[in-house]
């Protein structure tokens, strides 16, 4: 019985039109094992995730189950089998509640409404993952929603627990509650395969990894015995540079005040701004963490201009209050901004690259009396292709056709040429791989040097701790301190996303525990 | 105002309200599954047509209702087949079918119009038809209504309670997340089109047959786009559906309170009543936003196709 794998992958080939998703790949799980699937972005592992779940069909292979060669058709089969999956971008429903939610999953299976509700909160209990099944999905906290995610696996006979990027929507915290929930799992025979940009993570949590690159498998290796440093040189190959050291800046004069910045709050789904106090100074960067749904979206909307507060006076850009205007009369003064959603609010889906370059960059020299000029606006669009490393067929590709990564490379070169005054970002290289982080987070830091005042909200800390010279946290539209990365420790930060800021300014000098994965 | 008066404007209310009702409660249910058909006055005349071609021949009332169901589904199955199997637009789909019904039923009921068919009589004839105000309105109703009555029950517990119900709801929100949770997202999106389109042909059916006994070109005049709205306003939820059709029934009899009253109103404005009526008082209801959300099927009118 333990000669036999949980689940062996053989040989699985899948094509799109225009690109190998997946190239012979082999992947071996053991039982009660954790393991690592590592790559880029496009680097297959979504693919070959959703194969194993039944949701795509594979060209060519096999997969064989406990040592039975199975074939997967629907995710039911997957489900039958004991293959639970957590995805990246959560498969439920936000109008419905935690039950509803997990008696879609489950079918006939589901049983009794009352039971089942009673069989959550059994079984989230004893992973130590409370839950309220009564509760709406849009109510609860991104962690919380994970939960029900895993709840919902956890109740079917799960043997493989299939783990999309887990951690990139977690609180430290969180993080270290999800990883028990993982190793009680393991515990009990259940296998975990494990999908992951961060590192440091997989060193810590994983007993085995599979790496692959461009479709096809590049190594294996036990991550304990690793570097984070080696094992992204398997992911990205060897020509890439991989690591850069940041040098902090302290900054000139007060660029942008914000001084007691309150907003209401919309309707149930928004959060309201508390009384916001922020500044950033010319050639600096400074960094909000928090999960999302804290303020973010509300922050950066007040900021850009997409919501317009006509009455306040609460954000003074170079010396005057710019609350009254409107975004573009905002970028006119020197302002940029790159948004969290790509497709929608940061590029027009159905235009091409050229067009979403001027988009909001036409008051350079590409418009004469409001003419275009198609030569120029070509010229920029290849300038940021080539500068940007993006990967497109031509600057006359639809924004929407580009993979998230290289769209978001593209619109942060867009902005980054700008040479804004003031560059205020939303989750800059979210869903980037390394490779290209490396050239957005030098782009920055370029900006930084030549006095741009830079605000960066993102939920990647490692990022967060990397480029920026002062970091504080969101959490429910309250604003923490700001502290120079080194003088803030993780688990500060940590309490700081999850509300508690009443160690807010204590114990500055303890810098245990800052990062000792880099 | 007399007893009698208060008696017959509950009944005709009623009466009146019903095919809305039918119409709205198909679309809503097609609705929350995230497509938008908005060939309901198409296929109602459809039904219209049908029923009342079918009830000619056979003079037999349950013969014509089947018949309405049945080409109603069928034209609902035409849409379903442009809209979610060629993914097309689903507007520009639903307003073609409605151009395409209202065309074709004029064509086939061509010869029809102005002969005669027996009318539906009242399901029973009881006692209790004579009790004061409510015993006309509660007893003395045709089969479709009560029928009509029953279906309001079994959507709403269908929603409310069981599992297939929630699945249409989760195809409404997210026919993605559904697809990838291993819901059958094509086949719930045709039967609940195919659901819309069995009731608006039911309620042409009711038009034709039991309503006015009788065929007239565009006789529908208007009902399937207000139902659409209704569905709209009542924010997808079944107790203001039935709330709305029945306060355009009872705007649409005005005619005959204000001669019953002898007010002396201009009969356009009397016509237009319903309409205005039935709007504003849903604009009103609907206008806590948050609430809303809560019901509107989110991935509403967006075409969607599995990708493998």
């Amino acid at each position: 019985m333990n000669n036999v794998k949980r689940l062996a992958m053989l040989g699985i080939t899948k094509e799109y039109p225009g690109c190998k998703a997946n190239d012979d790949v082999f992947l071996n799980i053991e039982h009660g094992e954790i393991h690592a699937l590592l790559g880029e972005n496009g680097a297959g592992k979504s693919t070959l995730m959703k194969m194993l779940y039944g949701v795509v069909k594979p060209d060519a292979g096999t997969i064989v189950w406990n040592g039975k060669e199975v074939s997967i058709s629907e995710p039911a089969v997957a489900r039958g089998l004991g293959i639970g999956m957590v995805f990246q971008h959560f498969s439920l429903f936000e109008t419905l509640t935690v039950t509803e939610n997990i008696a879609l999953v489950l079918g006939a299976e589901a049983g009794n409404p009352k039971t089942l509700a009673a069989r959550i909160k059994k079984t989230s209990e004893r992973y130590g993952m409370p839950l309220d099944p009564e509760r709406r999905i849009s109510s609860l906290s991104t962690g919380e929603r994970q939960r029900v995610e895993i709840v919902r696996c956890l109740l079917l006979d799960l043997q493989l627990l299939i783990l999309d990027e887990p951690t990139s929507v977690l609180t430290p915290q969180e993080v270290d509650d999800l990883f028990k929930t993982l190793k009680q799992l393991t515990k009990e025979g259940c296998s975990v395969l494990f999908i992951s940009h961060k590192l440091h993570e997989v060193t810590e949590l994983c007993d085995s990894a599979t790496i692959l690159r461009a479709g096809k498998v590049t190594g294996h290796c036990n991550p304990k015995d690793e570097t984070s440093e080696s094992i992204a040189r398997m992911m990205v190959g060897d020509d890439i540079a991989i690591s850069n050291e940041c040098r902090r800046a302290v900054g000139g004069e007060v660029f942008v005040d914000i001084a007691n910045l309150s907003t209401p709050a919309l309707s149930q789904f928004d959060i309201a701004l508390k009384s916001i106090n922020l500044q950033v100074k010319k050639g600096e960067i400074v960094g909000i963490a928090g999960i999302a749904g804290n303020g973010q979206d509300e922050l950066f909307k007040a900021l850009s201009g997409e919501e317009i507060h006509r009455h306040s006076k609460a954000i003074k850009f170079a010396g005057d209050f710019v609350d009254h205007l409107s975004p573009l009369a905002r970028r006119r003064l020197g302002m940029a901004f790159v948004p969290e959603d790509r497709l929608g609010r940061g590029a027009v889906p159905e235009l091409d690259l050229r067009d979403n370059a001027l988009l909001t960059s036409f008051d350079s020299d590409l418009v004469k009396h409001g003419f275009l000029n198609k030569a120029n606006i070509t010229a920029l669009a290849d300038h940021i292709i080539e500068k940007y490393k993006v990967k497109t067929a031509g600057n006359h590709d639809a924004a929407e056709s580009l993979s998230g990564g290289n769209l978001q490379k593209f619109i942060v070169g867009r902005e980054v040429e700008q040479e804004p005054l003031f560059l205020l970002m939303s989750h800059p290289t979210w869903g980037v791989d390394i490779g290209a982080q490396v050239a957005i987070h030098q782009a920055i830091l370029e900006l930084r040097d030549r006095g741009c005042a830079i605000l960066i909200v993102s939920e990647d800390l490692d990022e967060l701790y990397k480029v920026c010279d002062r970091l504080g946290a969101l959490c429910d539209g309250e604003l923490s301190d700001f502290l120079e990365p080194e003088a803030l420790p993780l688990v500060k930060l940590g309490q700081w996303m999850a509300g508690d800021f009443d160690t807010a300014s204590t114990n500055v000098e303890s810098k245990q525990g800052v990062l000792t994965h880099d | 105002m007399d007893i009698n008066l208060i008696t017959n404007i509950l009944f005709a209310m009623i009466l009146t309200g019903t095919p809305l009702l039918l119409v709205a409660l198909g679309e809503m249910v097609c609705e929350k599954s995230g497509v938008l058909n908005l060939g309901q006055e198409g296929m109602m005349l459809m039904g219209a047509v049908a029923g009342f071609i079918a009830m000619y021949h056979t003079d037999n009332h349950f013969l014509g209702f089947v018949f309405a169901m049945l080409v109603g589904m069928a034209m609902s199955l035409l849409f379903g087949f442009i809209a979610l199997h060629l993914n097309a637009n689903q507007v520009a789909a639903g307003l073609a079918l409605t151009i395409f019904g209202t065309g074709l039923s004029a064509f086939l009921g061509n010869d029809y119009e102005g002969k005669q068919i027996t009318v539906l009589p009242a399901l029973v004839e009881t006692e209790l038809q004579n009790i004061p105000i409510i015993g006309k309105a509660l007893f003395a109703q045709n089969a479709i209504v009560y029928l009509s009555w029953v279906l309001i029950v079994v959507v709403y517990l269908f929603f409310r309670y069981h599992r297939q119900g929630l699945s249409v709801r989760a195809v409404g929100e997210d026919p993605t997340v559904a697809s990838n949770i291993g819901l059958p997202v094509m086949r719930i999106r045709y039967l609940s089109v195919m659901f819309g389109g069995a009731m608006a042909g039911l309620a042409g059916g009711y038009l034709s047959i039991a309503y006015t006994p009788m065929w007239t070109e565009g006789m529908v005049s208007g009902k399937g786009w207000i139902a659409l709205t209704l569905v709209v306003f009542a924010s997808w939820r079944i107790e203001r559906i039935v709330l709305g059709a029945y306060l355009f029934g009872f705007a649409s009899i005005m005619h005959l309170v204000a001669q019953g009253l002898n007010w002396s109103i201009s009969s356009n404005l009397l016509a237009m009543m319903p309409y205005v009526a039935t709007l504003v008082v849903l604009v009103m209801l609907s206008r806590d936003k948050q609430r809303l959300k809560l019901f509107e099927p989110m991935a509403l009118g967006k075409p969607w196709h599995k990708n493998s």
